[in-house]
């Protein structure tokens, strides 16, 4: 019987994996047998991935925003791993203020890192994969690109545009094989969720059923899924992971 | 050596799956050889890579025969 779960050998690029969500997904991609390339915007956090991935991959520096660094890191793959199969877009930061107080700077860099670091990447791999008839590209989007969030108009707005592009591209170049996904995740207990505030955490518990944080492992289950055979026939899809707080 | 030619007919053969005698020099790759606008982008591709050249978007919408792929890579590419 075919192992639809089986990703042995397979070279997979996660962004913003040096901590929280993107580490979690780097570690569990490399439990399954995936040589994983993790990428950080500074040379110490590149160190930190090289450490926790050994053999099974790499750290680099990258900044998501600049097309150049972006280059330079597919190339590097390419030449030293010759494919990638898997790309998960999960860099991702948070410049949060009410819309009256937001500075154009809070709303660009959101926009750029968030979204069009996503268009930047995609389109760098396209090639590869589209030649190969295969690929899985996975979104780290967020519940809150569906729900709406105040304080966030920067952020949501760009994984709402997460989904819309998602769901282009994934039309795009089904018949070639690949498939374009988003994991969107509610309140996950890491550092950008560390950030909030005692009233913040109490009034976000009340709405989520499982009455707990998400931890960073249940989010990358459901990014190693997608990024398996089994899921070859899922595409432009939003899978939500969030304990219940929205179920769309 | 092949031709320049020839060597455009062995790609769209292999790009667009299609039989080497469809390839006729006034075939149209979207109404006689059955491509889709991502097959003609994966064909632009294609040949960018075989010439090493690139194809500027605005020349690469007016490749949509088999002559013009030709005449295209005769007058650009760097053999």
């Amino acid at each position: 019987m075919t192992d639809l779960m089986n990703l042995n050998g397979q070279v997979a690029l996660v962004t913003g994996a040096s901590r929280g969500i993107g580490k979690a997904i780097a570690q569990q991609l490399v439990a399954r047998g995936v040589k994983v390339i993790g990428t950080a915007t500074t040379e110490n956090g590149a160190a930190a991935i090289s450490d926790y991935l050994g053999e099974h991959g790499e750290g680099l520096a990258l900044n998501v925003t600049d097309e150049t660094s972006i280059a330079s890191v597919l190339k590097h793959i390419d030449d030293t791993y010759g494919q990638l199969d898997i790309l998960v877009n999960n860099a991702g930061i948070t410049r949060d203020n009410l819309l009256m107080r937001m500075k154009d700077d809070e709303w660009d860099s959101v926009m750029d890192t968030n979204l069009k670091s996503v268009y930047r990447l995609c389109k760098g791999v396209m090639r590869g994969m589209m030649k190969r008839r295969n690929g899985r590209i996975i979104n780290i989007s967020s519940v809150v690109g569906t729900t709406g969030n105040p304080g966030q108009t920067n952020y949501c707005a760009a994984k709402a545009g997460l989904a819309g592009f998602t769901k282009s591209l994934a039309q795009e170049i089904a018949s070639r094989g690949i498939t374009v996904n988003c994991v969107a995740p509610g309140f996950i207990d890491t550092d950008m969720t560390k950030a909030l505030t005692d009233d913040q955490k109490q009034a976000i518990f009340s709405n989520i059923p499982a009455a707990r944080l998400g931890q960073p492992d249940e989010i990358a289950a459901a990014v190693v899924f997608l990024a398996s055979p089994g899921a070859a026939y899922i595409t432009g899809e939003t899978i939500h992971v969030n304990g219940g707080m929205a179920m769309i | 050596m092949s031709t320049i030619e020839e060597r455009v007919k062995k790609i769209i053969v292999e790009q667009l799956g299609v039989k080497e005698e469809e390839v006729k020099p006034e075939a149209s790759f979207e109404n006689d050889l059955g491509a889709d606008s991502l097959d003609i982008v994966e064909l632009v591709m294609a040949l960018e890579e075989e010439f090493e050249t690139e194809i500027p978007d605005e020349e690469a919408e007016k490749i949509r025969t088999v002559e013009a792929a030709i005449d295209y890579v005769k007058n650009h590419a760097n053999d």
